[in-house]
């Protein structure tokens, strides 16, 4: 089953284009990694299907309803959650507030307390850290807040732009070991941005390459990584 | 002793004025990075609200009329209104504008909003008569202080606690915070853009109408200009106390307050007619030696 599909969106901030012509599918319950080099349009790829940046061509539908064109929270609002890149934590907001804040747009606001607990008992950290600014948490701690602020969105699909961006090695496992565990509890769908595609390899799944905007590989993750067509592909056919 | 407590509160009550200017436009700024310039014009408008269309130098008074109960309501109401419509009919094309444009367009809001009441009742100041006995003097800790100005601070008190419950412990006000500090990833996690904008144009509206209210029982004039000079003040208090940041602009405007007090009583009576330079001087020293601001929030830097 399809839960999101993005048909031939082409993405231009002024006269650069970003994304060009990019299509992909997404199954309900699957992972999907997205690599490429800097500057190769996954963040803006997220972007557009967020609703953040707008899309110059192209449709994106999101459990078959057409969301391009959109606002950000109407996307939001039917179950697609995003952590963006910098994780962007409240830093004034105290860390419950911050929660919370993922909780308002649910339509069974009595199962928001439910979900919070959950989350809590998912990252026992925040708990004791409740009424704190969550400002003060470390980098680790900010992802890990970041990611349970998603879950409190209701979302069935949550995507993720570089989870382990700024993250010392050991964190890096903890934040993925949470976030497959999540998946395989609760049934979400992930679409994760990596820059290394080692991860990808390490959790498997589906992966996706783009470079210079293009999508120009797509596989499974364990297998593409095999073979050298990944870095072929990575750095450019034979370019150099 | 007295004479102390004369000018604490004098500089309390003006500064109650900034602040409460500062917090409207501080509002604003926070959730849209836009610098309303037109805000000094819904004070104005406020206040002429109360008024029947004339261009005579006595005020027709029409609204004015009305008993305390419903008046107070019924401009704060006025003042809400013109500032969400302001937003739906203006601010909102300019959404994503740079903060430049946004602010020319408020310039260019102000002067239709000033030019209207021009059209309606000429540029003469007008007389009105709101609530006259609240000029009288009462006694405190034997200090004869006009009635008028302990109302002025108790409401200012009322609205800073008022808002601050606000903010802090409604969902409304998480949402406002948030956006405020974010808007995009609030956004994301499903806050409604144009609803936290509409309130924040609501709040700050109605704390324009609530000066204008003070300022004209105050001189006992409806004048256009009126909220000019206090919206001068309050910008400057919002920028001093660190763009964005609400406590700030509150700090900032009683600051204000209190020091344009303190130099009419301690400048050398020569200086005194040039208060205002001494004032704005200590503003420049305050900017160079912190540019950002008293209480510059993180978020002020940019919005992603």
């Amino acid at each position: 089953m399809t839960i999101l599909s993005v048909d031939g969106i082409t993405v231009r901030y002024g006269r650069l284009t970003a994304l060009r012509q990019a299509s992909l599918k997404v199954d309900e319950g699957e992972t999907l990694f997205i690599t490429g080099p800097n500057g190769a349009g996954k963040s803006t790829l997220l972007k557009a299907i967020a609703g953040v940046v707008p899309v110059a061509e192209g449709a994106i539908t999101l459990d078959g309803k057409v969301i391009s064109g959109g606002s950000p929270e109407d996307t939001a609002r039917l179950g697609f959650s995003m952590v963006p890149e910098g994780r962007h934590v409240f830093g004034s907001l105290t860390i419950e507030e911050n929660l919370m804040l993922g909780a308002g747009m649910r339509k069974d606001r009595a199962r928001a307390g439910d979900d919070l607990a959950a989350v809590y008992e998912v990252f026992p950290m925040l708990k004791e850290r409740r009424d704190k600014p969550a400002g003060v948490l470390s980098g680790g701690q900010q992802q890990m807040l970041v990611i349970g602020r998603a879950l409190m969105t209701g979302p069935r699909l949550i995507a993720i732009d570089e989870p382990s961006l700024g993250l010392a090695p050991k964190v890096i496992d903890q934040v993925y070991e949470t976030l497959l565990e999540l998946r395989d509890k609760r049934g979400l769908t992930l679409v994760i941005v990596e820059q290394s595609s080692t991860r990808a390899m390490m959790t498997g799944g589906r992966m996706l390459l783009l470079r210079s905007g293009e999508i120009v590989l797509e596989g499974d993750a364990r297998s593409l990584a095999r073979g050298d067509t990944l870095k072929k592909a990575y750095f450019g056919y034979g370019e150099h | 002793m007295t004479a102390i407590l004369q000018i604490i509160f004098d500089a309390l009550s003006l500064g109650s004025l900034y602040a409460i200017g500062a917090l409207g436009i501080a509002l604003i700024f926070g959730v849209m990075r836009l610098v309303n310039f037109a805000h000094g014009d819904y004070i104005s408008f406020c206040v002429f609200a109360m008024l029947w269309p004339s261009i005579d130098a006595a005020a027709v008074v029409f609204a004015g009329n009305l008993p305390t109960f419903i008046l107070i309501p019924l401009i704060l109401a006025i003042g809400a209104g013109l500032s969400v419509l302001s937003e739906i009919l203006v601010f909102r094309r300019f959404r994503n504008a740079n903060p430049a444009t946004m602010m020319i367009a408020s310039f260019a809001l102000g002067f239709v909003l000033k030019h209207f009441l021009l059209m309606l009742f000429s540029s003469r100041p007008k007389s009105i008569d709101l609530w006259s006995n609240l000029s009288l003097p009462v006694e405190v800790a034997g200090a004869r202080i006009p009635l008028l100005q302990v109302i002025t601070i108790v409401i200012t008190i009322l609205i800073l606690l008022g808002l601050t419950a606000f903010l802090k412990r409604t969902r409304f006000g998480l949402e406002m915070r948030a956006a405020a500090e974010n808007f995009t990833m609030a956004r994301m996690l499903g806050v409604k853009a144009n609803r936290v904008i509409m309130l924040a144009f609501a709040i700050s509206g109605m704390l324009a109408a609530a000066i204008g209210l003070i300022l004209a029982t105050q001189s006992g004039t409806a004048d256009i200009q009126m909220g000019v000079s206090v919206m001068l003040v309050a910008f400057i208090a919002t920028v001093i106390g660190g763009l964005g940041s609400l406590p700030g602009a509150v700090i900032a405007g009683f600051l204000i307050g209190g020091v344009s007090v303190l130099m009419q009583v301690i400048l050398p009576l020569d200086a005194r007619p040039f208060r205002d330079a001494f004032v704005y001087g200590a503003v420049i020293a305050c900017l160079i030696w912190r540019p950002q601001g008293l209480f510059a929030p993180k978020s002020a830097k940019q919005r992603v």
